[in-house]
């Protein structure tokens, strides 16, 4: 029963409470919105134990939708998107309470576009016709237009249009090739339809037009990760924007770029994706965002911006993971992207938390600050910990198994990719020693008050999943595994033929 | 039900909708011919032109219901669903246009209800238009509308804008049915025929083309290119739209395009089907459309300028729906084409509310804090935008997204991309209106307190509103009947592959 209407609900329920937010009294928006967030992580939980991890796609509703044009509302889940669910909706209930006091305008528009968002992302994770993909990845873009543009930082205007504007041309060129796909297929089998499985199977006969489809979408899936030189975005756009939005953009919006590498752009287009350039290229521009992003962040004075360099190093390493195509790799390279998004959020957390105290993002405007408030500062310290992947948390095992992945596929890269996770120690250690430690030079800072309740209430379920992932990934890994085995072997065909499992035994 | 033109009443049946709407019309011209002077009279004036448009339209309903078709080659009018639709556009159009006009003339006390009269006498020609099998009579159509939109676009002749603009689209106009004039009477000498069909039919005979026949072609689409606004021929719209008032710029943008479109669809499409040369010009045409009307745009600070050369642009997109040449490009030409007049309508009517006393000088910056004094219409505005932009859950995206089908399936991939890639230039200019509404604060205190729309401008804005959400998210109707209409037109022997 749960399995045929769970991604329904999912989809439809945050759409519900946005419109009941909306409607309802500016005062009680925040707490609506929470309680719906709630409710809609309640009902993904299960998924958890509901998801087999040797069937495949699962949950899968499949309903007519524009028959003319052979569209139809097919979701489903696999080992892939289960966690991505499972993080949107995790990021939500605490996106919305670590804005309660820092959203003091327009709190019912606020609260239903991040609703409306969390049907967006879900969206994205869980279609499985590229009409529906399509449509949602840009639905969930004017929300998040609107939350940087209203309720951003001093420059949010330019930040709001550049993300827009980035966003949209890669996916309008996704859209062609989408439609040049779907002739393609429609052609070849006489049967028109956007379905995802239908499609991937007749895209080995593309032939030169194949070059052409990859780079649209390539571009598309580039630009959100987003890979170096595409990454200017990023930057205004996670500065500007509000907690909620700098965390849903860094936790979630950038794994739809990696997440649409994983599943549209290598299986559909294997040949081009493993050209030995494209592959050079790829590595090469990976390996850039890792330590040209380290070293970016290191130079940074803005706290916020510092964060989002280190997002570009750490999606690097998610891109390396998935190019080496080995099961240790994607699997590092999926682990990382929960991981980002769990540490990246709290420490956009953090940020905007002394932010709404001080109101300066400046690292210099802090130092000795762990005096005045302890609690702050011991949260601070083991997300960052987390976040350079010291071990026993959850970063050193995504890091660790791409390195580990990659290396039998890209030795010399993996070695300077090591180096970034350096170059992470050192711009984040500083940094934190800037701010947390350092004598008490500035009288402003001692009068801050530690973290209030609420506040701990949205960083302990994240510390909590940074020490569970560190310290017992093994039930993430086991249900990834068969997902990215048959991706790999469908991408490269008996690549993981006699590898060592990483998951180990049974459950 | 198959009409014999040969017949006199089979051939009044078939101009049924056009004879119902020239009789409301003569009632409307004695009406105003006694009451013209209150507002009062006005008002009755303009219910008096929605019954006509509705009654109209239940007529064109139930032509096509019993599937009324001309029997033979040779007719001079054409019954087919690609009429029916165009001419639901063309009315719905109009109908919309009454709508935002009644509160619009008394506020700018254009108190003369002749205003009506020439609206339905411009829809008329629209339907001949749409409805001509003859190249004579999509010429007499077009003159009847472009008269009526003519003195129209003057209308408020107390401002020297409003007369700059009818001048000068009343000479434009003139040197562009030159153009057709000629361009037809070239054909006729190269076919013999000014009947579309049978000029098809001649050009399919002849092999490869006379230059007589080509010259004529090339005249016909300069002709056509003048009304429909495409690069390099728009020199005209954005004055003309600037100064025209805004219910008759709306008009313009939507119904005037629109017909012009439906007549050169027909007549490419049946005529011109074995003369490969249209294609190659179209192409051009289409590029140099999207490319300059969205550059153009750009630059723009006024709103209804913007919104003027925007609509350039959309005749780009719809130009790339012609080059497709194929039924998938037809039904995306009407998809679009409702979409279109939707949306723009919807964006006028909104200008028009906020632009008392002079529209064409609202900037777009003047929208700045919209969205927290009238929410709503910022609300409606914000949709327009989107859709205009192309955006998905919008039917803006619907179209240009059939029109994209439409042009890679004909093999056009290097069209479809510069028609989006135009269109991430678009925006560049759409969002900043939704950035003025939502993320600019108020300049002034009290900056809105004059935006008004009555009840039925609200109304009207409403179902546009409505018309874009319901047909981005459920277009299966629209699609089905624009993929009929669209086969209609084309000859019925090609039918090869299924598909979209």
């Amino acid at each position: 029963m749960y399995a045929r209407w769970v991604l329904n609900a999912l989809l439809l329920w945050p759409l519900i409470a946005g419109l009941i937010v909306l409607l309802l009294p500016a005062r009680l928006a925040k707490y609506v919105a929470l309680g719906a967030s709630l409710i809609e992580f309640a009902l993904s939980v299960p998924l958890w134990w509901a998801f087999v991890p040797a069937n495949g796609m699962q949950f899968v509703v499949d309903r007519a939708w524009i028959a003319g044009w052979g569209i139809r509302y097919t979701v489903g889940v696999d080992g892939i998107s289960l966690f991505l669910v499972l993080l949107t909706t995790f990021l939500m209930p605490l996106s919305i309470l670590g804005s309660w006091s820092y959203i003091t305008k327009r709190e019912g528009g606020f609260y239903s576009l991040l609703l409306v968002l969390t049907t967006g992302m879900i969206g994205v994770f869980v279609a499985l016709d590229l009409f529906l993909f399509y449509v949602m990845w840009e639905v969930m873009l004017i929300p998040m237009y609107f939350i940087i543009g209203v309720w951003g930082g001093e420059n949010r205007l330019y930040a709001a249009i550049k993300f827009f504007i980035y966003t949209f041309l890669g996916s309008l060129l996704m859209l062609v090739a989408i439609i040049v796909l779907y002739l393609h297929a429609g052609r070849v089998t006489g049967i028109y339809s956007f379905g995802y499985a239908h499609l991937l199977s007749q895209v080995g006969l593309l032939g030169p037009s194949a070059w052409w489809l990859f780079g649209a979408f390539f571009l598309a899936f580039a630009i959100k990760v987003p890979l170096f030189p595409l990454h200017t975005w990023l930057p205004d756009a996670h500065v500007e924007a509000p907690t909620a939005g700098s965390v849903i953009l860094a936790g979630i919006l950038l794994k739809m770029g990696t997440y649409g590498f994983l599943r549209f752009a290598l299986p559909f287009f294997p040949s081009v994706a493993l050209h030995q350039n494209v592959q050079l290229i790829i590595v090469i521009l990976a390996l850039i965002g890792i330590i040209y992003g380290g070293l970016v962040a290191m130079v940074q004075p803005d706290f916020k911006k510092l964060i989002a360099y280190s997002s570009v190093a750490h999606l690097g390493f998610v891109m390396l993971g998935i190019w080496a195509l080995t099961l240790q790799s994607v699997q590092g390279a999926l682990l990382i992207m929960i991981n980002h998004g769990i540490s990246t959020g709290a420490l956009f957390f953090l940020a905007g938390m002394i932010y709404e105290r001080r109101h300066s993002r400046l690292i210099e405007a802090y130092g000795g600050i762990a005096r005045v408030v302890p609690m702050f500062a011991a949260i601070l310290t083991i997300v960052s910990l987390s976040s350079i992947a010291l071990p026993g948390t959850n970063g050193f095992v995504g890091e660790f198994l791409v390195l580990v992945g990659s290396f039998r596929t890209y030795p010399i890269a993996t070695g300077l990719a090591t180096t970034g996770v350096i170059v992470a120690a050192a711009y984040l250690l500083t940094a934190l020693q800037r701010v947390i430690f350092n004598p008490l030079s500035n009288p402003e800072n001692e009068k801050l008050t530690d973290l209030t309740p609420r506040e701990l209430a949205v960083l302990v379920p994240l510390l909590v999943c940074i020490l569970w992932l560190g310290i017992y990934p093994k039930p993430f890994l086991r249900r990834m595994e068969p997902s990215a085995r048959q991706l790999i072997e469908q991408v490269r065909p008996g690549a993981t033929q006699g590898l060592p499992v990483v998951s180990g035994g049974q459950p | 039900m198959s009409l014999d033109p040969s017949v006199y009443g089979d051939l009044l049946l078939s101009l049924l909708p056009e004879l119902v709407l020239t009789g409301w019309t003569l009632v409307l011209l004695l009406f105003v011919a006694w009451r013209h002077r209150t507002v009062r009279d006005l008002r009755i004036a303009g219910w008096l032109t929605i019954a006509a448009l509705i009654s109209t339209a239940a007529a064109t309903w139930w032509l096509w219901w019993n599937r009324a078709e001309v029997a033979g080659l040779a007719a001079m009018i054409a019954a087919d669903d690609f009429r029916w639709v165009t001419t639901w556009v063309f009315l719905g159009a109009a109908a919309l246009t009454v709508l935002i006009s009644f509160s619009y003339l008394e506020r700018e006390q254009l108190l003369a209800p002749e205003y009506y009269v020439l609206l339905l006498f411009g829809t008329l020609g629209m339907m001949i238009m749409a409805a001509g099998a003859d190249l004579m009579v999509i010429f007499l159509g077009l003159e009847l509308m472009s008269v009526a939109v003519y003195v129209l676009a003057g209308f408020d002749r107390r401002r020297a804008r409003s007369a700059e603009a009818a001048l000068k689209y009343f000479l434009l106009g003139a040197f562009a049915s030159g153009f057709l004039l000629y361009g037809i009477a070239l054909i006729y000498g190269a076919t013999g025929t000014t009947n579309i069909r049978l000029i098809g039919a001649q050009v399919s005979f002849m092999g490869s083309p006379s230059v007589m026949l080509l010259v004529g072609l090339a005249l016909l689409i300069v002709g056509f290119g003048f009304k429909i606004a495409a690069v390099p021929f728009h020199m005209w719209a954005p004055d003309v739209y600037d100064g025209a008032p805004t219910p008759v710029t709306a008009f313009m943008a939507t119904g005037v395009k629109a017909a012009a479109f439906a007549a050169l669809f027909r007549v490419m499409i049946q005529a011109f089907a074995g003369v490969p040369a249209w294609h190659d010009i179209l192409w051009w045409l289409a590029v140099v459309t999207m490319v300059g009307g969205n550059l153009f745009a750009l630059g723009q600070r006024s709103l209804k300028r913007m919104l003027a050369y925007s609509s350039v642009a959309h005749a780009g997109y719809l130009l790339v729906a012609l080059a497709a040449g194929t039924r998938a490009g037809t039904s995306a030409f009407l998809v679009y084409v409702i979409a279109y007049t939707l949306m723009s309508l919807g964006a006028f009517a909104v200008l028009a509310a906020k632009g008392r006393g002079g529209e064409s000088d609202v900037a777009i910056d003047d929208l700045a804090g919209l969205a927290g004094k009238r929410p709503w219409l910022a609300f409606a505005l914000a949709i327009c935008m989107l859709s205009l932009l192309g955006f998905p859950g919008t039917a803006g995206f619907i179209g240009k997204w059939y029109i994209l089908i439409a042009a890679t399936g004909a093999g056009q991939n290097v069209l479809a991309t510069i028609l989006v890639l135009t269109s991430v230039v678009s925006a560049g200019y759409y969002l900043p209106v939704i950035m003025a509404m939502y993320m600019k604060p108020e300049p002034i205190e009290a900056a809105h307190v004059d935006v008004y729309l009555d009840r039925w401008g609200r109304a009207a804005v409403a179902v546009v509103v409505a018309g874009l959400l319901l047909f981005g998210v459920w277009p299966n109707r629209l699609f089905d009947l624009a993929r009929s209409a669209g086969d209609s037109v084309h000859p019925a022997v090609t039918t090869t592959t299924s598909g979209p």
